[in-house]
Protein backbone atom coordinates (compact mmCIF):
# COMPACT_ATOMS: atom_id res chain seq x y z
CA UNK A 1 0.00 0.00 0.00
CA UNK A 2 1.19 3.09 -0.81
CA UNK A 3 2.15 5.84 1.79
CA UNK A 4 0.24 8.70 1.13
CA UNK A 5 -3.16 6.42 1.22
CA UNK A 6 -1.69 5.20 4.58
CA UNK A 7 -1.68 8.69 5.70
CA UNK A 8 -4.60 9.30 5.00
CA UNK A 9 -6.45 6.53 6.43
CA UNK A 10 -5.03 7.25 9.50
CA UNK A 11 -5.51 10.67 9.60
CA UNK A 12 -9.22 10.03 8.84
CA UNK A 13 -9.10 7.58 12.13
CA UNK A 14 -7.80 9.66 14.44
CA UNK A 15 -9.61 12.42 14.06
CA UNK A 16 -13.02 10.84 13.79
CA UNK A 17 -12.35 9.09 17.08
CA UNK A 18 -11.27 12.52 18.38
CA UNK A 19 -14.52 13.70 17.63
CA UNK A 20 -16.70 11.17 18.51
CA UNK A 21 -15.09 11.49 22.20
CA UNK A 22 -16.27 15.24 21.98
CA UNK A 23 -19.33 14.15 21.36
CA UNK A 24 -19.50 11.70 24.54
CA UNK A 25 -17.60 14.46 26.54
CA UNK A 26 -20.56 17.13 25.69
CA UNK A 27 -22.74 14.71 26.88
CA UNK A 28 -21.48 14.40 29.88
CA UNK A 29 -20.47 18.08 30.51
CA UNK A 30 -23.03 20.30 29.22
CA UNK A 31 -25.57 21.52 31.55
CA UNK A 32 -28.96 20.68 30.60
CA UNK A 33 -30.74 18.56 28.31
CA UNK A 34 -31.75 20.71 25.61
CA UNK A 35 -27.82 21.70 25.18
CA UNK A 36 -26.83 17.67 26.14
CA UNK A 37 -28.75 17.08 22.45
CA UNK A 38 -26.30 18.87 20.48
CA UNK A 39 -22.87 16.79 21.59
CA UNK A 40 -24.26 13.50 19.92
CA UNK A 41 -26.22 14.54 17.28
CA UNK A 42 -23.83 16.93 15.72
CA UNK A 43 -20.17 15.95 16.73
CA UNK A 44 -20.73 12.16 16.82
CA UNK A 45 -22.33 11.98 13.65
CA UNK A 46 -19.47 13.79 12.08
CA UNK A 47 -16.72 11.56 13.55
CA UNK A 48 -18.81 8.24 12.44
CA UNK A 49 -18.29 9.92 8.83
CA UNK A 50 -14.65 10.64 9.42
CA UNK A 51 -14.18 7.01 10.42
CA UNK A 52 -16.15 5.00 8.01
CA UNK A 53 -14.87 7.53 4.60
CA UNK A 54 -11.53 6.35 5.96
CA UNK A 55 -12.78 2.97 6.33
CA UNK A 56 -13.97 2.93 2.63
CA UNK A 57 -10.88 4.51 1.48
CA UNK A 58 -8.50 1.36 2.89
CA UNK A 59 -10.65 -1.23 1.51
CA UNK A 60 -10.97 0.45 -1.94
CA UNK A 61 -7.47 0.42 -1.78
CA UNK A 62 -6.65 -3.45 -0.28
CA UNK A 63 -9.23 -5.32 -2.99
CA UNK A 64 -9.25 -3.12 -5.79
CA UNK A 65 -13.22 -2.67 -5.97
CA UNK A 66 -14.94 0.57 -5.14
CA UNK A 67 -16.47 -0.44 -1.74
CA UNK A 68 -19.92 1.54 -1.01
CA UNK A 69 -21.47 -0.51 2.00
CA UNK A 70 -19.63 2.46 4.47
CA UNK A 71 -21.05 5.47 2.39
CA UNK A 72 -24.41 3.48 2.75
CA UNK A 73 -23.73 3.41 6.77
CA UNK A 74 -23.34 7.57 6.65
CA UNK A 75 -25.86 8.15 4.74
CA UNK A 76 -28.09 6.21 7.55
CA UNK A 77 -26.79 8.18 10.39
CA UNK A 78 -26.96 11.36 8.49
CA UNK A 79 -30.52 10.97 8.00
CA UNK A 80 -31.42 9.39 11.29
CA UNK A 81 -29.55 12.11 13.45
CA UNK A 82 -31.39 15.08 13.29
CA UNK A 83 -35.17 12.56 13.25
CA UNK A 84 -33.89 11.32 16.47
CA UNK A 85 -32.98 14.82 18.30
CA UNK A 86 -36.12 15.87 17.16
CA UNK A 87 -38.09 13.43 18.64
CA UNK A 88 -36.06 13.66 21.65
CA UNK A 89 -36.23 17.50 21.92
CA UNK A 90 -40.05 17.14 21.46
CA UNK A 91 -40.35 14.49 24.50
CA UNK A 92 -38.41 16.74 26.66
CA UNK A 93 -40.82 19.66 26.06
CA UNK A 94 -43.37 17.23 26.61
CA UNK A 95 -41.57 16.02 29.83
CA UNK A 96 -41.08 19.91 30.95
CA UNK A 97 -37.17 19.10 32.14
CA UNK A 98 -35.34 21.69 33.31
CA UNK A 99 -34.32 24.95 31.22
CA UNK A 100 -30.75 26.54 31.95
CA UNK A 101 -31.03 29.70 33.61
CA UNK A 102 -28.78 31.33 30.49
CA UNK A 103 -31.37 30.68 28.11
CA UNK A 104 -33.09 33.01 25.98
CA UNK A 105 -36.58 33.17 24.71
CA UNK A 106 -38.19 30.77 27.78
CA UNK A 107 -41.56 31.90 27.12
CA UNK A 108 -41.38 29.99 23.09
CA UNK A 109 -40.72 26.93 25.19
CA UNK A 110 -43.93 27.33 27.03
CA UNK A 111 -45.87 28.17 23.53
CA UNK A 112 -44.08 24.88 22.25
CA UNK A 113 -45.51 23.06 25.13
CA UNK A 114 -49.37 24.20 24.54
CA UNK A 115 -49.59 23.21 21.04
CA UNK A 116 -52.55 21.26 20.84
CA UNK A 117 -50.90 18.17 19.54
CA UNK A 118 -47.31 17.19 20.46
CA UNK B 1 1.87 3.47 11.19
CA UNK B 2 -2.16 2.42 10.76
CA UNK B 3 -2.18 0.01 13.46
CA UNK B 4 -1.09 2.93 15.80
CA UNK B 5 -4.31 5.03 14.12
CA UNK B 6 -6.32 1.89 14.86
CA UNK B 7 -4.99 1.38 18.42
CA UNK B 8 -5.22 5.47 19.39
CA UNK B 9 -9.32 5.16 17.97
CA UNK B 10 -10.25 1.89 19.51
CA UNK B 11 -9.07 3.70 22.88
CA UNK B 12 -11.14 7.20 22.39
CA UNK B 13 -13.69 5.72 21.07
CA UNK B 14 -13.78 3.08 24.05
CA UNK B 15 -13.60 5.95 26.75
CA UNK B 16 -16.58 7.53 24.84
CA UNK B 17 -18.58 4.46 25.69
CA UNK B 18 -17.62 4.73 29.22
CA UNK B 19 -18.89 8.25 29.21
CA UNK B 20 -21.95 7.17 27.99
CA UNK B 21 -22.69 4.58 30.36
CA UNK B 22 -21.60 7.11 33.01
CA UNK B 23 -24.42 8.97 31.32
CA UNK B 24 -26.99 6.10 31.39
CA UNK B 25 -26.73 5.51 35.12
CA UNK B 26 -26.90 9.59 36.02
CA UNK B 27 -29.01 10.77 33.63
CA UNK B 28 -31.45 12.71 35.82
CA UNK B 29 -34.09 12.00 33.24
CA UNK B 30 -35.71 9.53 30.82
CA UNK B 31 -34.92 11.40 27.58
CA UNK B 32 -31.12 12.00 29.08
CA UNK B 33 -30.88 7.83 29.18
CA UNK B 34 -32.61 7.48 26.22
CA UNK B 35 -29.83 10.06 24.12
CA UNK B 36 -26.85 8.29 26.00
CA UNK B 37 -28.57 4.81 24.79
CA UNK B 38 -28.48 6.63 21.32
CA UNK B 39 -24.74 7.18 21.51
CA UNK B 40 -23.75 4.35 23.04
CA UNK B 41 -24.92 2.21 19.64
CA UNK B 42 -23.31 5.01 17.17
CA UNK B 43 -20.17 4.39 19.40
CA UNK B 44 -20.46 0.44 18.68
CA UNK B 45 -20.76 0.69 15.37
CA UNK B 46 -17.28 2.56 14.77
CA UNK B 47 -15.70 -0.17 17.10
CA UNK B 48 -17.21 -2.74 14.84
CA UNK B 49 -16.09 -0.53 12.32
CA UNK B 50 -12.17 -0.56 13.65
CA UNK B 51 -12.81 -4.18 14.19
CA UNK B 52 -13.06 -4.90 10.77
CA UNK B 53 -10.32 -2.53 9.62
CA UNK B 54 -8.03 -4.40 12.15
CA UNK B 55 -8.67 -7.88 10.84
CA UNK B 56 -8.92 -6.62 7.30
CA UNK B 57 -12.15 -8.50 5.94
CA UNK B 58 -15.31 -6.74 5.22
CA UNK B 59 -17.36 -9.68 7.01
CA UNK B 60 -18.65 -7.32 9.32
CA UNK B 61 -19.95 -4.00 7.70
CA UNK B 62 -24.02 -5.86 7.56
CA UNK B 63 -23.82 -6.24 11.10
CA UNK B 64 -22.82 -2.30 11.84
CA UNK B 65 -25.81 -1.37 9.11
CA UNK B 66 -27.95 -4.21 10.84
CA UNK B 67 -27.01 -2.30 14.14
CA UNK B 68 -27.23 0.99 12.83
CA UNK B 69 -31.13 0.52 11.76
CA UNK B 70 -32.72 -1.50 14.65
CA UNK B 71 -31.28 1.24 16.90
CA UNK B 72 -32.70 4.29 15.35
CA UNK B 73 -35.87 2.28 15.16
CA UNK B 74 -35.62 1.50 19.09
CA UNK B 75 -34.63 5.30 19.87
CA UNK B 76 -38.18 6.28 17.84
CA UNK B 77 -39.39 3.73 19.56
CA UNK B 78 -38.99 4.42 23.24
CA UNK B 79 -39.47 8.26 22.16
CA UNK B 80 -42.58 7.62 20.99
CA UNK B 81 -43.47 5.39 23.71
CA UNK B 82 -42.49 8.01 26.51
CA UNK B 83 -44.09 10.91 24.76
CA UNK B 84 -47.42 9.42 23.92
CA UNK B 85 -47.83 6.43 26.52
CA UNK B 86 -48.60 4.33 23.46
CA UNK B 87 -47.03 2.97 20.22
CA UNK B 88 -49.68 2.05 17.79
CA UNK B 89 -52.59 4.22 18.71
Amino acid sequence: MEFWIELAVSVLLVAGAIFVLVGSLGLVKLPDFYTRLHGPTKATTLGMGCLLVGSMTLVTNQQGYLSLHELLITLFLLITAPVTAHMLAKTALHHKLDIAEKTEDKALAKRARERLNP
Amino acid sequence: MLSTAIFIATVLVCVSMFLNLWRVFKGPSRPDRILALDTMYINSIALIILFGIASSTTLYFEAALLIAMLGFVSTAAMCKYILRGDLIE
